[in-house]
């Protein structure tokens, strides 16, 4: 018999989650308690364990899919001894629900589309044509959107434009268009500029929005929330200040993915992650090399007493590091648990500002993407990061001959200032003894 | 054959028909209302204009209680019921022969008698069960409106348990009144009897009174009734009504905890429902959910040629939206372009004392909906025309969207804010913004003042306060 896999409910009041990634792919083995996929709610992306062991016969919901019902079979599963004939006596798939991508479907409207001629940023209606009748609020909606009222149709008393119109307007123009302060390629200025605190940057060189422009090409303006202005103006001070070099070493994973498996068996009072021995292997290190969990200032090199970890929490509006305080003096369980907490918290956009701001070391884990390797940003004013890759199944040579190991490549990005090239060096080499060797964590 | 064509006929002639009608005789369509009762409906025979007139004796006889604090002296002042009754009457059959004047007027063909649909544009009219003729009509607007919703077990029986009807034409003032349901109904007739010495309990199912208006606003009024002497159950549930020979026992269940209250008189004000029996509705396409109409944006209904408008509808139950709605499905009809009617921009007004009124998003609801809110406040007691006229007890509050400055929504509490509010009403369909409302010159020394200073208050510039 095959098995469906459900769509399964994450948290009590869950109804529906995204389907937001398939780790194993179809024909996989697929032992009980690995991790196949992961859902991601409104709330927090988590991980589906298989209940059972087999192979992935058929994914009948694709990665990416929106709104999937509690329940819905999103895969099956063949049993030991079961071919491909199997899946088709198993019951029917049910229609994966359509994708929410409406917004990628629309025509842009003529209406929308700036004048391609127009030379200048677009000009105030008063000029040129005569009035352009227009509500208030409508003409604050097409200033936040960039849009020329003149290029808009109204609908209003006498064809005057009402906010109905700018977003049908905004609703018909080119979906993807790159909102202007992706686009810049800024140059890295004389570190002289470096902007006052509380204003955002500005890029210098070339304007996104001027240049956009004058060549007419079609755009949504996102206007800036204060997080992402906070975080342009710390990382463009970081770039154009702080003398940072970039080193990456591999890790085995197989013994600590066996550890994880094991305890995880013992308890359902936690869960833990790849990404908590992460943090437990981070910790100890640098309480070993407290020249890394170390801040540059004009006097002195600080080095901190204990290790305060900021982990890296993509939320729905940008980036946030809630902290793992006095993180070395913690174990895996209760890093994990509080771990699970921030990030819900950061999602929810809930954090107090006492657990996001101090941390003395930084780790940003894109491995759930697939990354293989990347240099990350230093959160200043820490002088380290570490950037997390993926962990995949890869072509090792052992003893001169090729075998097959999960590998994690692992970079850090430091200052300089505070530690040098092979104080960094020794401080990644000592972190990937403790991730291949994980029970040393226990020493 | 058909006694008589027209090219629309009005079904119902309350301030949705017969403004639908006037409309359509303007735009040179052959009308006929048919209406079985009052022209004006409900609202102007048995609602708004009744009632604001009892209440306005209520108003009167409140100031003449509280004229030693305006220095003026009046003995004992008291009431006479009848004559306030008859008032009341005499303001709405006023108003009626106005609406048969406008109607005149204007060659709209008035049929007196129940309409019936036949399908194919045909309605048949009886009176008193005897046919009155069979019309046709290339367009049909149903507007027959709604009547007081009675739940099992709480029915009314126009003696001791009342609904509008009899609430607005009492022959006793009850000592001690019970009303179920806190909507602007409930609670006007509530404020009424209040103000005329009654002893006023109000049960309401929800967690707070008025629960359409916004929660900060609710809380403020039921301070202020309760400052008044009345006393107000939420939560509450009302059981079945065992009746004396002139006293109603009803059981109350709130809170875990069910008390027996014995009063005069019980008013129900526990919703309405709409008007669609006996119509002829299964000779048409026309759909209903839960009883109301269904209608698209112009009106219309699934039957080609039938529209429907005001509280037949759904909700809001209110003139205003059936009167507006009555101009949209005509200018329809006429192949013109109506204007589209915003449910946002539908203000709500209850004239209890203090008067409540309201448009747009509460500060709750705007933040479901995803704003990112601005919100504004003033209070009464900082207004120097409320303090002069003796009301310092009240505020009126604004709710912006951050992002753009769309004012989404205020709400007002405290006195003539149902005069007020239309300013924000024409703000919003102007789409305004903050910046326009800062900018406009509010007359000093007005209450109006305070719709200025609530908007500063959002925006953290208010000068009062």
């Amino acid at each position: 018999m095959t098995i469906q896999i459900l769509m399964p409910a994450l948290s009590p009041t869950m109804t529906e989650g995204n389907l937001a990634k398939w780790l194993k792919k179809e024909g996989d083995a697929v032992k009980s308690g690995d991790v196949i996929a992961e859902i991601e709610t409104d709330k927090a992306t988590m991980e589906v364990e298989a209940a059972d062991e087999g192979r992935l016969g058929k994914i009948l919901v694709q990665a990416g899919t929106q709104g999937v019902a509690v329940n819905t079979p999103i895969a099956v599963l063949l049993e030991e001894g079961e071919d491909d004939s199997a899946l088709a006596k198993a019951a029917a798939p049910a229609p994966a629900p359509a994708p929410a991508q409406a917004q990628a479907a629309s025509a842009p409207a003529p209406a929308a589309a700036p004048a391609p001629q127009a030379a200048a940023a677009p000009a105030p209606a008063a000029q040129g044509g005569g009035r352009v009748f227009a509500s208030p609020l409508a003409r604050r909606l097409a200033e936040q959107a960039g849009l020329d009222l003149k290029a808009v149709k109204g609908t209003g008393p006498n064809g005057r434009i009402v906010k109905a119109d700018i977003e049908a307007a905004k609703a018909g123009g080119t979906a993807k268009a790159a909102a202007p302060q992706a686009a810049a390629p800024a140059p890295a200025a004389a570190p002289a500029a470096a902007p006052a605190a509380g204003a955002a940057p500005k890029a210098a060189g070339i304007d996104a929005k001027d240049l956009s422009d004058k060549l007419g090409m079609r755009y949504k303006a996102q206007p800036n929330s204060s997080m992402r202005k906070t975080i342009s103006r710390r990382l463009t001070e970081v770039q154009q200040t702080v003398p940072d070099y970039f080193l990456a070493i591999d890790c085995e994973l197989d013994a600590l993915l066996k550890v994880r498996s094991d305890l995880n068996a013992r308890s359902k009072d936690y869960k833990l992650s790849v990404n908590d021995f992460i943090i437990r292997a981070a910790a100890l290190t640098l309480k070993k090399f407290p020249n890394i969990n170390a801040a540059w200032s004009e006097e002195a090199i600080l080095r901190y007493d204990h290790v305060d970890i900021s982990v890296a929490v993509a939320t729905p509006t940008g980036l946030i590091t809630p902290i793992v305080k006095k993180a070395e003096t913690k174990g895996l369980a209760e890093i994990s648990n509080e771990m699970k907490g921030l990030a819900e918290r950061a999602r929810d956009g809930k954090l107090k500002p006492e657990e996001y701001q101090g941390g003395t070391f930084s780790i940003s884990n894109l491995g759930m993407y697939g990354i293989r390797e990347f240099a990350a940003i230093i959160n200043p004013p820490q002088a380290c990061i570490m950037a997390v890759g993926a962990g995949e199944q890869r072509p090792v040579v052992k003893n001169g001959a090729l075998a097959i190991a999960t590998v994690m490549t692992v970079s850090v990005t430091v200052d300089h200032r505070v530690a040098d090239g092979a104080q960094g060096a020794e401080f990644l080499a000592a972190f990937k003894k403790l991730i291949e060797d994980p029970l040393s964590m226990l020493l | 054959m058909a006694d008589m064509n027209y090219d629309l006929i009005v079904i119902g002639g309350g301030p949705g028909g017969y403004v639908a009608a006037i409309r359509a005789a303007q735009l040179g369509l052959s009308t006929a209302v048919v209406e079985r009762e009052n022209l004006g409906g409900i609202c102007l025979n048995w609602g708004c204009i009744p009632t604001k007139a009892l209440l306005r004796s209520a108003e009167v006889l409140r100031n003449a209680k509280h004229a030693s604090e305006y220095g003026l002296v009046i003995q004992n002042p008291s009431f006479d019921l009848d004559k306030v009754v008859q008032r009341s009457r005499k303001v709405a059959g006023q108003l009626n022969g106005g609406v048969k004047h406008l109607l005149k007027k204007n060659k709209v063909a008035v049929i007196e008698g129940e309409a019936k649909l036949l399908g194919k544009g045909q309605v048949a009219v009886t009176k008193g069960g005897a046919a009155v003729g069979t019309f046709g009509a290339k367009n049909i607007i149903i507007a027959t409106g709604a009547r007081a919703r009675t739940l099992p077990g709480l029915e009314d029986d126009g003696n001791l348990v009342w609904t509008y009807r009899k609430a607005m034409t009492p022959n006793t003032t009850p000592k001690s009144l019970l009303v179920i349901g806190s909507g602007a109904i409930g609670i006007e007739f509530a404020s009424f009897y209040n103000e005329l010495g009654a002893k006023v309990t109000v049960v309401e199912v929800m967690d707070r009174i008025l629960p359409v208006e916004d929660e900060e606003i609710s809380a403020f009024a039921r301070k202020q009734f309760e400052k008044q002497g009345m006393r107000i159950i939420t939560n509450g549930k009302a059981g079945n009504l065992r009746k004396g020979a002139d006293s109603v026992t009803v059981a109350v269940e709130a809170n875990g905890k069910t008390e027996d209250i014995t009063v005069d008189r019980v008013i129900l004000a526990v919703g309405i429902s709409p008007n669609t029996e006996n119509l002829g509705l299964e000779n048409t396409k026309v759909q209903t959910d839960r009883g109301h109409i269904k209608t698209n944006a112009n009106c219309q209904t699934d039957e080609p040629g039938v529209y429907a408008i005001g509280d037949v509808t759904g909700a809001p139950w209110l003139a205003h939206k059936a009167s507006h709605e009555g101009v949209i499905a005509v200018e329809h009809i006429a192949g013109k372009h109506p204007h589209a009617l915003d449910v946002r921009n539908i203000p709500g007004c209850t004239y209890s004392h203090p008067q409540i009124a309201s448009v747009g998003l509460t500060e709750k609801k705007a933040k479901e909906a995803g704003y990112e809110v601005r919100v504004g406040r003033f209070p009464f007691i900082g207004n120097g025309k409320a303090i002069a006229l003796g009301e310092a007890d009240g505020m009126v509050k604004t709710v912006f969207d951050a992002k753009t400055g769309e004012l989404l929504g205020a709400h007002m509490v405290g006195a003539e804010v149902t005069e007020l509010i239309q300013g924000y009403t024409v703000a919003k369909t102007m789409e305004t913004t903050e910046q326009e409302l800062m900018q406009t010159v509010f007359p000093h020394p007005t209450l109006s003042e305070m719709m200025h200073e609530s908007v500063l208050d959002a925006y953290g510039r208010a000068i009062h306060f």
